[in-house]
Formats: structure tokens, C-alpha cells, sequence
């Protein structure tokens, strides 16, 4: 436990002094909120128009980050010293994996009120609290498949090109519950009942990878 | 034909292939009656279903031995893994213009998207063809190997989740054969389709064993070839060994 902390507290220290993946992930939202804007020609989003593009334009933008989350370990030798460090190897998937949730949640802090003020025109703050949980919930599915796919990719030799094709096709449930949570809270008028059967698939899905890259992460790590 | 080159039971297995799909085909044309809703067309149900079944089978199975490479390290597994893979995507693309054509066919479009079980295929394709990036981009061996497994694992428990998911968002208008008219379907129509269904099996088999036996032999070849370069002698010793003793396995060095 220790030791996912003082790795998390490294990557965060990393990302404070250098700013190397949310600031990127931040512009990089808002940009393809303007070009939504002019693509769509819309001033104004509603119900699963919202929530597809806040949905796509978050997704998209975690891409970035998720391509950089093992970049230093690769670089700088970070790998070799969890490797011989006395520590269970899944201590990294761990952080990396809380590191890359606290990523998106920073990117959202900044993107999600970006998105309220250029396209929502009434009742956002009516379905904030529901869609902060609706958010938190689908970065932990994010986190937890963005952090397995991003230690296979950076591995190999087109790491870059080979992340977005791996995590897009399996991000698509998450896709689908969390755009389908969120359609009723962007409608307007705003309906806040929230499907419980869509928060069931972000948890599950959530677990069911989160134990499988449990499972797998020693043998991603052997040399 | 020869043992160690071509792996056992392939004949047999091919042969029953054969025999199988014309038996399939037969009664597809000649015994299946034609539906009452969709008619003709229906029929391309006895090579579409039969498809999809034995390539999402196959994408589990892969799984399977990803598990047992993980578990044992025996290059054996990977290259099983990676073959079913290959098969499977290759059933899968025919699962998907097969799928297209009845879609046409019984609802005037090539593509419907409210029909969850087509849309949960092709997510599944859309994953499964990114293997092969994946793949080629490690060079050594074992991290191939490894990391492939790795991904085989991964992709066979997402098929059940994707079509959970898919399943829940959609309407529900594609024809669950097997679950909902499975029990009221004719005699006639569920005999052809079982057959069918074990035919296309046996055709993924024998593809399987194909592959798996040419890829074998060529790393034999390679081998061969690496020991006749660095020992002559020795090299020549293996090819005769190799010629001569065709049903003993001859352990080569990498």
C-alpha cells in the first residue's frame, strides 16, 4: 500500500513540475468542443447529442494521457527499479491506475465546465451531483483498462499507434453505459432518474478488468 | 502423407470436413424447407449462424490457451492462441458480409445498427484484428509470446461483457434462433442447422491444424537450415534423421 502511494505521489509530483499529460488532455478537449461546435453547426447540445460529445471528446482525450502514463518507466529505467524494488509489481498497475483516475478527473474538472458553458443552456446544476457520479464511475473503468492496455503497449514498437486501436473497441461498453447515464441528465428538461442497470455495467466492468489486469500485470513486468 | 510434417488425424479430419459440408450443403438446398417469413434467403441463416458460433467459440478458446501459455511458457500454446485467433477473424469476416447480405436481404439494408448480436460482432472483430499490430510490433519471442497471450486473455472475457452491453442498449428485433424459436423450430430446419454447425466446427479444425502443422514445419525448416549453416555435419545428420524417421519427432534447437 505504501508503496502505490509513493509511487502515485511520484507521478503526481512528475505531472505538477513538468505538466506533461493534463494540461495537453485539457486543450485538447476544449479544442474538440469548438470543433464539435463548427462540425455540428450547434450552439447548443441536448440530450444524447450532449452526452455523445462530452462522452467522445473525454475518451478521446484520455487517449493522450493513457499513451504517456508509462512513458518515464520506459525512458528512465522506472521499470527495472519495481522490478528489483522489494515490492509486489502490481503496486504499479495500481498506481498508475490511480494516477491516470486523479489525470481524468483533472482533465474533467476543466473540460466538463468548458462543455456546461459553450453547449448547456438550462438546468446543468439540477444534474451535476448525478453526473459527477456517472463521471467517477466511468473514469474508474478508464483507469483501470487504460492502465493494463498502456503497460502492454508501451512495450512494443508502435506504442503510440497501437493504444488507441487496443483501448477503442474495449472501451466501447463503457462508452455505451456512460453516454447512455448520462443522456437523461443532459435532457432537457433534466430527468434525474438514473438507469441503475448502467451504473451495474461501469462497476462490473470496472471489476471484472480491474481483477484481470490484476491477474495479468506480473507477466506483463518479467523482464 | 506424413506425421510429423503434417500433425495427426489431419486426414481424417479433413476428409470428415468434406464429407460433412456437402452433407451440410445438401440439406441446405435439398431437405431444409424454405422459411415462411423471409423465404429463401433464410437459408443463408445455416451458414451465417454456423459461422459466427464456431469464430466466437474459437476467440474463447484462444483465451484458453493463452491461459495455459501464461501457466506453462510452452511456445506450443502461444502459437495456438495465435492461430484460432487468425482463424476466427478470417470466419469472422465472413460472418460479417454474410450477415450483410441477409440484413439486405430480409430488411433492405446492409447494415442495421438495432440489432445488437451483428454490432456486438464487429466490436468483437474490431478488437480481435488489432492482434496483429500487436504482435508484430515485439520482436523477442517470449515477450511476443507473453504479450499476446496477455491480450488473448483480456479480449475473450470482454466478448461476453461487449455483448451484455450491447444487448442492453439495443431493441430487440434480431431472430434469437437458438434461445427464443429455437424450440419451434422444424425438425428439418434443426437437423440442417446442427449439421451445419458441426461441419463449419470440423472446417475451423482442419484450418487450425493446417496452419499449426505449416507453421511447425517451418520452423523445422528454419532450424535445418540455421544448424546446415553453422555444422554442416551435424545439419546433414538432423535432415536425414528427419527424412528418414518421419513419424519420430525430431527436437530441433532454436
Amino acid at each position: 500500500m505504501s508503496a502505490i502511494a509513493a509511487i502515485v505521489r511520484k507521478d503526481l509530483r512528475v505531472e505538477l513540475r513538468t505538466g506533461e499529460s493534463v494540461p495537453a488532455m485539457a486543450i485538447f478537449a476544449v479544442t474538440t468542443f469548438v470543433i464539435f461546435h463548427f462540425s455540428l453547426e450547434r450552439d447548443s447540445l441536448e440530450g444524447e447529442l450532449a452526452s455523445g460529445v462530452l462522452w467522445v471528446t473525454l475518451l478521446f482525450a484520455a487517449v493522450l494521457g493513457i499513451n504517456r502514463l508509462f512513458v518515464a518507466e520506459r525512458e528512465q529505467g522506472g521499470f527495472d527499479g519495481i522490478l528489483l524494488a522489494p515490492i509486489e509489481r502490481t503496486a504499479l498497475l495500481a498506481a498508475k491506475a490511480a494516477a491516470l483516475f486523479i489525470y481524468l478527473v483533472a482533465l474533467e474538472l476543466i473540460a466538463v465546465p468548458a462543455f456546461a458553458i459553450f453547449f448547456i443552456r438550462s438546468g446543468f446544476w439540477d444534474a451535476l451531483p448525478l453526473l459527477i457520479a456517472v463521471l467517477a464511475l466511468s473514469d474508474a473503468a478508464i483507469a483501470v483498462i487504460g492502465a493494463l492496455l498502456a503497460s502492454i503497449a508501451v512495450n512494443t514498437r508502435a506504442r503510440d499507434l497501437l493504444l488507441p486501436l487496443l483501448l477503442l473497441p474495449l472501451a466501447v461498453p463503457v462508452m455505451i453505459a456512460a453516454s447512455e447515464a448520462t443522456k437523461p441528465l443532459l435532457s432537457v428538461p433534466v430527468d434525474s432518474s438514473i438507469a441503475g442497470k448502467w451504473i451495474l455495467v461501469l462497476a462490473l466492468y470496472a471489476v471484472i478488468f480491474g481483477l484481470l489486469a490484476y491477474a495479468l500485470f506480473d507477466f506483463l513486468m518479467e523482464d | 502423407m506424413d506425421d510429423t510434417l503434417f500433425g495427426k488425424g489431419l486426414r481424417a479430419l479433413a476428409i470428415a470436413s468434406v464429407l460433412l459440408l456437402g452433407a451440410a450443403i445438401a440439406l441446405v438446398f435439398f431437405y431444409a424447407p424454405n422459411d415462411a417469413d423471409q423465404g429463401f434467403i433464410q437459408k443463408i441463416f445455416y451458414v451465417h449462424v454456423p459461422l459466427a458460433i464456431v469464430a466466437l467459440v474459437g476467440f474463447v478458446v484462444a483465451a484458453g490457451f493463452g491461459i495455459a501459455h501464461l501457466r506453462s511458457r510452452e511456445q506450443k500454446w502461444d502459437q495456438a492462441s495465435y492461430v484460432t485467433i487468425h482463424m476466427s477473424i478470417i470466419f469472422g469476416v465472413a460472418v460479417l458480409v454474410t450477415g450483410s447480405i441477409w440484413a439486405k436481404g430480409s430488411w433492405g439494408k446492409w447494415w442495421v445498427w438495432d440489432e445488437p448480436t451483428l454490432v456486438s460482432f464487429l466490436i468483437v472483430f474490431l478488437l480481435y484484428v488489432t492482434y496483429y499490430p500487436l504482435r508484430y510490433s515485439i520482436e523477442d519471442r517470449d515477450r511476443r509470446a507473453r504479450y499476446s497471450s496477455a491480450f488473448a486473455i483480456t479480449a475473450g472475457a470482454f466478448v461476453p461483457v461487449n455483448f451484455i452491453a450491447v444487448r442492453l442498449s439495443e431493441s430487440l428485433i434480431h431472430p434469437r434462433v437458438l434461445s427464443t424459436t429455437g424450440g419451434h423450430m422444424p425438425g428439418e430446419m434443426r437437423l440442417t442447422f446442427i449439421v451445419s454447425l458441426v461441419a463449419m466446427a470440423l472446417l475451423y479444425a482442419t484450418l487450425v491444424k493446417v496452419e499449426l502443422a505449416s507453421k511447425h514445419a517451418r520452423m523445422q525448416l528454419r532450424a535445418l537450415r540455421r544448424a546446415l549453416e553453422d555444422e554442416p555435419a551435424e545439419g546433414a545428420a538432423m535432415a536425414t534423421a528427419l527424412a528418414t524417421v518421419p513419424a519420430r519427432p525430431v527436437s530441433v534447437p532454436d
